[in-house]
């Protein structure tokens, strides 16, 4: 079928380039490395738990949900540079499917996300984290949909822009009030009445408790099924949009 | 090859609260042959790149027409894309690809099976004489070595017509006239070459046909020769100071034999004249008469630049 030879191929590419580079693999990893080193063990003490290890069950599974959401929007400024290579041109003028164009370079960036993801979950095991391998996959799903939006939705506004000065101020002014609603660096049940309340519209807020309700060993958590038919439906959303701007002027 | 009828396309541009409408081509109607090498001529921002993309598919025409190789463009934009290639002025290579890797994505691109691309790949970049940089990245070539590989990308997938846009702007004059060798083997392989320029000697030495495109219209068609002959007779031009420019031009404005008289800024003028050879001692017996003097004079054939001139009213050079 066209449309996966094409993404394949697009895929294929990203990635190979991505992997020329190592230093961004590093780059990658190192910044939750440090939060993981650094400010977690700020957080026994902070939350009152019982153990070090209670506390990586809420701080982990906010970590990875928020490389998800900052690893995917900020995947624009790459479009752009291609936009001014005219990389982006030159596939236009080829049959190539619109829509392998854009999916292909989410799946790199989902695929490069997993990575971190595993490295970040692997070092959290040496700090007694425990969870299940079912939860886990369950939970790496929800990052991958998360990740596979949030990339998306960065290539559609890149393509509308064009722009990196407008493109960091634009992600920063979205990602930060997402960032600070959704529970990730401390738990919701900390908040007031009123912050719970426009965090509940938040869809990030329910994607970290339903992550937080995997780690936990908690799979009939009511969050668990919410947060993953939330972000499935904005993951699609999000993909046909971009999709769009990748087709548009070009039928 | 290609044919259209009326290409039409406007570009809304917002200065402030108005909206303005610029109409970038205002109905072009071109008629392209199989196997020439078509030159589009024009000063910047004649509309030259906006057709072109047209053409290529890249843009959407507002109204109009057109029939490239075979496939209707408005109709059937995919098989248009299949049978032609697109070479854009900017570039089109990635820093961090090996030339390599470029020919073989985009022929895969094309829906060219894997083994097969890399056949082609190897086989275009022999043909470029890239071999020796062919796993280097892009970011370490000359702009000749990089226009090579970007034209060897339009070309990979075998296409009947090839649009390349302002081919050697930003060359060295070597690496230009090793362009034009390029385009010209091109044409020797059968394709059909559209390029557009803004350079009259490129025009003059590379194109078989050329239109001249001036504020989104085509002006004039045909080819060089016969544009050229069109004004007919010679050109004299004549070195003087500045100082004596104009009065000169007043003593051979007024003459029966000059057809028209442009004066050059930099000082001395272009006469137009009906034959050279008769014209020039009674110019200078003028000049001479004046006590004027006279620093050099030149008998030339029109050329592009003049048939501009003509066409529009202004000098190539100055727009």
């Amino acid at each position: 079928m066209k449309l996966a030879r094409d993404t394949w191929l697009i895929f294929q590419r990203q990635l190979h380039l991505l992997l020329r580079n190592p230093v961004w693999v590093f780059v990658g990893v190192f910044q939750p490395v440090m939060y993981l080193l650094l400010f977690a063990p700020l957080l026994k003490p902070a939350l009152n738990a019982p153990t070090q290890a209670e506390a990586y069950k809420i701080f982990v599974p906010g970590l990875l949900v928020l490389l998800a959401i900052f690893g995917g929007l900020f995947q624009g400024f790459g479009l752009i540079a291609e936009l001014r290579a005219g990389v982006i041109e030159r596939s236009r003028v080829t049959p190539v499917s619109r829509l392998a164009l854009l999916l292909g370079r989410s799946l790199r960036d989902v695929v490069s996300l997993m990575a971190q993801a595993v490295i970040i979950t692997l070092l959290a095991l040496l700090f007694d984290l425990r969870v299940f391998i079912g939860d886990l996959l369950l939970a790496y799903l929800m990052l991958a949909l998360i990740a596979l939006m949030t990339s998306a939705v960065s290539y559609g506004v890149a393509l509308k822009v064009k722009s990196e000065d407008a493109l960091a101020p634009l992600m920063n002014t979205v990602a930060q009030p997402v960032l600070l609603l959704s529970g990730i660096l401390l738990p919701l049940a900390f908040a007031p009445g009123w912050l719970q309340g426009v965090a509940k519209w938040n869809p990030f807020s329910w994607a970290v408790e339903g992550t937080r309700a995997l780690f936990n060993g908690d799979i009939s958590n009511d969050r668990v099924w919410q947060g993953l038919t939330i972000i499935t439906v904005l993951a699609a959303a999000g993909v046909y949009w971009a999709a769009r701007q990748f087709a548009r002027s070009v039928r | 090859m290609i044919e259209t009828r009326g290409l039409r396309k406007s570009f809304r541009s917002r200065a402030g609260r108005e909206t303005k409408t610029v109409e970038a081509v205002r109905g072009v109607d071109l008629d392209v042959t199989a196997g020439e090498i078509f030159g589009f001529l024009g000063p910047n921002g004649a509309g030259k790149t906006t057709t072109l993309r047209m053409l290529a598919t890249l843009i959407e025409p507002d109204g109009g027409e057109a029939t490239i190789a075979g496939a209707d463009l408005l109709k059937d934009p995919g098989e248009v894309r299949r049978r032609i290639g697109y070479v854009a002025q900017g570039g089109s290579t990635w820093d961090e690809s090996t030339a390599r890797e470029e020919l073989v994505l985009h022929a895969r691109m094309y829906g060219i099976a894997k083994a097969e691309a890399h056949r082609r790949a190897a086989r275009a970049l022999e043909a470029f004489q890239l071999t020796e940089f062919a796993d280097r990245k892009c970011k370490t070539y000359s702009g000749g070595q990089r226009r090579r590989v970007e034209i060897a990308l339009g070309i990979i997938h075998e296409p009947k017509i090839v649009f390349l846009d302002e081919p050697t702007t930003g060359l060295d004059p070597q690496s230009r006239a090793h362009m034009w060798d390029e385009i010209r083997r091109l044409r020797t392989d059968g394709m059909t070459v559209f390029i557009t320029t803004h350079y009259l000697d490129e025009a003059d030495a590379l194109c078989d046909r050329i239109a001249i495109m001036d504020h989104g219209e085509v002006v004039a068609e045909g080819t060089p020769t016969d544009l050229k002959r069109e004004i007919s007779g010679d050109v004299v031009q004549v070195g003087l100071d500045l100082a004596a420019t104009g009065e000169a031009a007043k003593l051979l404005d007024g003459e029966e034999y000059v057809n028209r008289l442009e004066v050059l800024e930099e000082g001395g003028l272009r006469l137009f004249v009906d034959e050279g050879a008769t014209a020039i001692p009674r110019i200078l017996r003028r000049i001479d008469g004046a006590g004027l003097d006279l620093k050099s004079i030149e008998l030339h054939r029109p050329s592009l630049d003049d048939v501009f001139l003509t066409k529009t009213g202004r000098s190539l050079r100055e727009s």
